[in-house]
């Protein structure tokens, strides 16, 4: 039986830094606790990268939404604001590690080093994934909320069976909490002891829906405790906290200790899709007191006051970041080219007789000789036999 | 007076009504309060009903189904809202294990009069998981009504039968027709719930068809005649279960041949039920075998690819075309030797 106190978060989420970007004020006791949890102070170096990852990161969100309103994307959902919640937990994953991540965490996959124009792919309309999930470790963007938390499961005790030391981060919303697959989940994780991290980003809405009429619970990260996973909470918009918090998790999970579940506390600044009307259910007010949380700023003038980030370094990475989004924007504009008979090529290893059919009928119709083949039964066997 | 009036707004206005009219209609699910849902289809009824009335859930499609179970156990009248197709499946549990048992398990003791609202279908550019057209797992399980209005009367008029009705109803809205407008005076009062609705008449070929092919098969229809003088009767079902044997072996049985028009992938689907049916009833009436048209045997496709999913209007002509030739047909053969239509 595990000691319920192993399992308790922080009363208050783990901050490191104040959004003015100085350092967060604590009492000696709770630094003492952040400590003993094994949460310690990323060194400049590491918060370099990550300004540099977010940096990246929030210019690649803007592009996404630009190109929705050209009409290049049919649809976007944005994670500016989760900037910290996308970048760090992804710089600090080591190469063997998997990624379960949902349709908002774009950005995420992009800091994980994926194509972005194969991120995109999804949200453009060619195929389903662009990406290959195996080579890169990170499976299908979930659409579907909180299936991915069950899959990351699985996933996890299978990288234990074949003796990986990788872990899996999942990635989930603060609405997908509420589903059935969410409590499954971490509790296949618990009872197998698979090596997961359960990223909940607590953004505050589920399309319209306030946390306050999604649950009860005084935190999300309380969920974990009664499925017995280590959990915890993070302010998600320090990414000092973030990275510091995910790496005591990977660690925990790396070394045979079991899942955990973060909560990171953050906050969608644009509307839930390019299609959502979050006039409807937020106030502008509410907006204008996140704009002052604003992680990229935060770790930006922390860095600044460290001596550790010069304008030419800052003007050098504006510049790395919008030669990224005109490569992006260049690949995007050109029109997306996808071979229907590819369709089925996809169901099944094999296709059916069926699909067989139907394939022929297909490219009887783009051939412009529609009708030569149609999928009606196969009548004579003659006929059949000259195809 | 009429005006114009899209699908939507039907919706709209007969969830309206019904709460009106009824205390002990509840709407409920993701996102239909403040925001009205996304497709709109609840605007403004949390403001003039209250949040007692029309409210949001947590995210849990199983919770909103199984949560509606209790409710109707209470006497009220629960319509549901699961935001996409897809989305339903976490609930597939609570609809077909007990949304639409109960009345049976309890020897009648317990009814479920709820109505589930899928938007449904596809066409309309959406990404994976919006797009399934899934009627087909809901008309195979016994005790659910299933229905699916194509037009903005039928739309208001038979989810006011359906809010009305003693058994749960699965109530199927082609997303691709919510913006479709008819000249409408509210309410209306359309054909009840088992009777299909000839849409054209024809004396050629029966298209029978329902939800968002309708608008297809009447383009198909008048296309046909205008271009190859071929005479298309079209049936809209409007609801699968019931079903309308009636009207449909009437159609076919005058025009002789039948083209089955579903959205849904074919194998297995509504689509063969009513081939099977029809068969069934009208052997000695066909001059040719039913054919059915239908989506690829295969995953909702991506956007850029769903126009060479979806049957659309050239599949239909096409189809039709092969039901037609000028001899008289040799109905000796119809049926076991079809050669005759492979010519
Ligand atoms: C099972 C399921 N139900 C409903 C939806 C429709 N939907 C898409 S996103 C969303 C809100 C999700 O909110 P949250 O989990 O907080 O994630 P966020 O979008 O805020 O990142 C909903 C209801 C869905 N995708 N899947």
């Amino acid at each position: 039986m595990s000691d319920i106190s192993t399992l308790l978060p922080c009363p208050e989420p783990v901050r490191f830094l104040a959004p003015d970007g100085t350092r967060a004020e604590m009492s000696t006791e709770t630094a003492a606790a952040l400590e003993a949890r094994g949460y310690t102070m990323p060194s400049d170096e590491d918060l370099l990268a990550v300004w540099r990852g977010m940096v990246i990161g929030r210019r690649f969100d803007a592009q996404a939404t630009a190109l929705t309103k050209q009409g290049r994307l049919a649809v976007y959902p944005s994670s500016r604001g989760q900037d910290a919640c996308q970048v760090a937990p992804m710089l600090a994953l080591a190469e063997q590690d998997w990624v379960f991540p949902t349709y908002r965490d774009s950005m995420a996959l992009v800091s994980r080093g994926i194509d972005p124009v194969e991120v995109l792919t999804l949200l453009r309309g060619d195929w389903h994934c662009g990406y290959d999930p195996v080579a890169t470790r990170t499976a299908a963007q979930c659409t579907p909320l909180a299936t991915q938390a069950v899959h990351a499961a699985g996933a996890g005790d299978g990288l234990r069976r074949k003796g990986s030391d990788g872990i899996v981060l999942c990635l989930i919303g603060d609405g997908a909490t509420s589903e059935g697959d969410f409590h499954e989940g971490l509790n296949f994780a618990a009872v197998f002891h698979s090596p997961v991290v359960y990223l909940v980003q607590n953004n505050k809405y589920a399309i319209s829906v306030p946390l306050a009429k999604q649950t009860k619970a005084p935190a999300l990260a309380y969920k974990g405790i009664g499925y017995g996973v280590r959990s915890e909470q993070v302010d998600g918009n320090d990414p000092a906290a973030v990275l510091a918090v995910m790496r005591a998790a990977y660690q925990h999970a790396r070394s045979g200790g079991g899942p955990v579940l973060v909560e990171a506390h953050t906050y969608r600044m644009e509307a839930h899709t390019n299609a959502d009307d979050a006039t409807r259910y937020r106030t502008p007010a509410e907006v204008d007191e996140w704009t002052g949380q604003d992680p990229l700023v935060r770790l930006q003038a922390y860095l600044v006051g460290q001596g550790v980030l010069d304008d030419a370094r800052m003007e050098e990475v504006r510049q790395e970041a919008e030669d990224f989004a005109a490569a992006l924007r260049e690949r995007m504009n050109a029109e997306p080219q996808v071979d229907p008979m590819s369709l089925f090529e996809h169901v099944y290893a094999e296709p059916t007789p069926q699909l067989r059919e139907q394939r022929e009928m297909v490219r009887a119709e783009i051939a412009g000789a529609a009708g030569a083949a149609h999928p009606v039964p196969a009548q004579d066997p003659k006929q059949e036999a000259t195809r | 007076m009429s005006k114009p009036t899209t699908y939507a707004q039907a919706l709209n206005t007969a969830l309206r009504d019904a709460l009106t009219q009824d205390e002990s209609v509840l709407v409920f699910g993701e996102d239909v309060g403040a925001l009205g849902g996304v497709f709109r289809i609840t605007d403004g009824l949390t403001r003039d009903f209250g949040e007692d009335r029309c409210f949001d859930t947590p995210l849990a499609e199983a919770g909103i189904a199984g949560f509606a179970v209790g409710l109707c156990t209470q006497g009220f009248r629960p319509v549901i809202e699961m935001q996409f197709d897809a989305f339903g499946y976490p609930a597939f549990e609570q609809v077909v294990s007990h949304v639409a048992k109960m009345r049976n398990r309890t020897q009648g003791r317990m009814p479920m009069p709820m109505v589930i609202r899928y938007p449904y279908a596809g066409g309309i550019g959406g990404v994976e998981h919006h797009c399934d057209s899934s009627e087909g797992y809901y008309v195979h399980t016994p005790g659910l009504h299933v229905v699916s209005p194509s037009t903005p009367a039928d739309a208001y008029s038979l989810l006011r039968e359906a809010i009305a009705s003693d058994d749960p109803v699965v109530f199927m809205e082609p997303k691709s027709l919510y913006w479709s407008k008819a000249e409408l005076d509210l309410p209306v009062t359309t054909e009840p719930f088992g009777k299909a609705a000839v849409r054209r008449e024809g004396s050629d070929v029966t298209i029978i068809t329902y939800g968002p092919q309708v608008p297809n098969a009447l383009k198909a229809a008048e296309i046909a005649a205008a271009e190859e003088d071929w005479s298309v009767e079209v049936v809209d079902l409007r609801t699968l279960v019931p079903f309308d044997d009636e009207t449909v072996a009437a159609s076919v049985r005058r025009t002789g041949r039948a083209v089955v028009l579903a959205e849904a992938q074919g194998f297995a689907g509504m689509g063969a039920e009513i081939a099977a049916r029809v068969t069934e009833r009208c052997f000695h009436s066909l001059a040719a075998p039913v054919l059915r048209v239908s989506g690829l045997d295969m995953p909702y496709p991506p956007p850029i690819l769903e126009h060479t999913y979806l049957p659309g209007v050239d599949r239909i002509l096409d189809t039709i075309a092969r039901l037609q030739w000028d001899d008289e047909p040799d109905l000796t053969h119809a049926g076991s030797d079809t050669r005759a239509v492979s010519a």
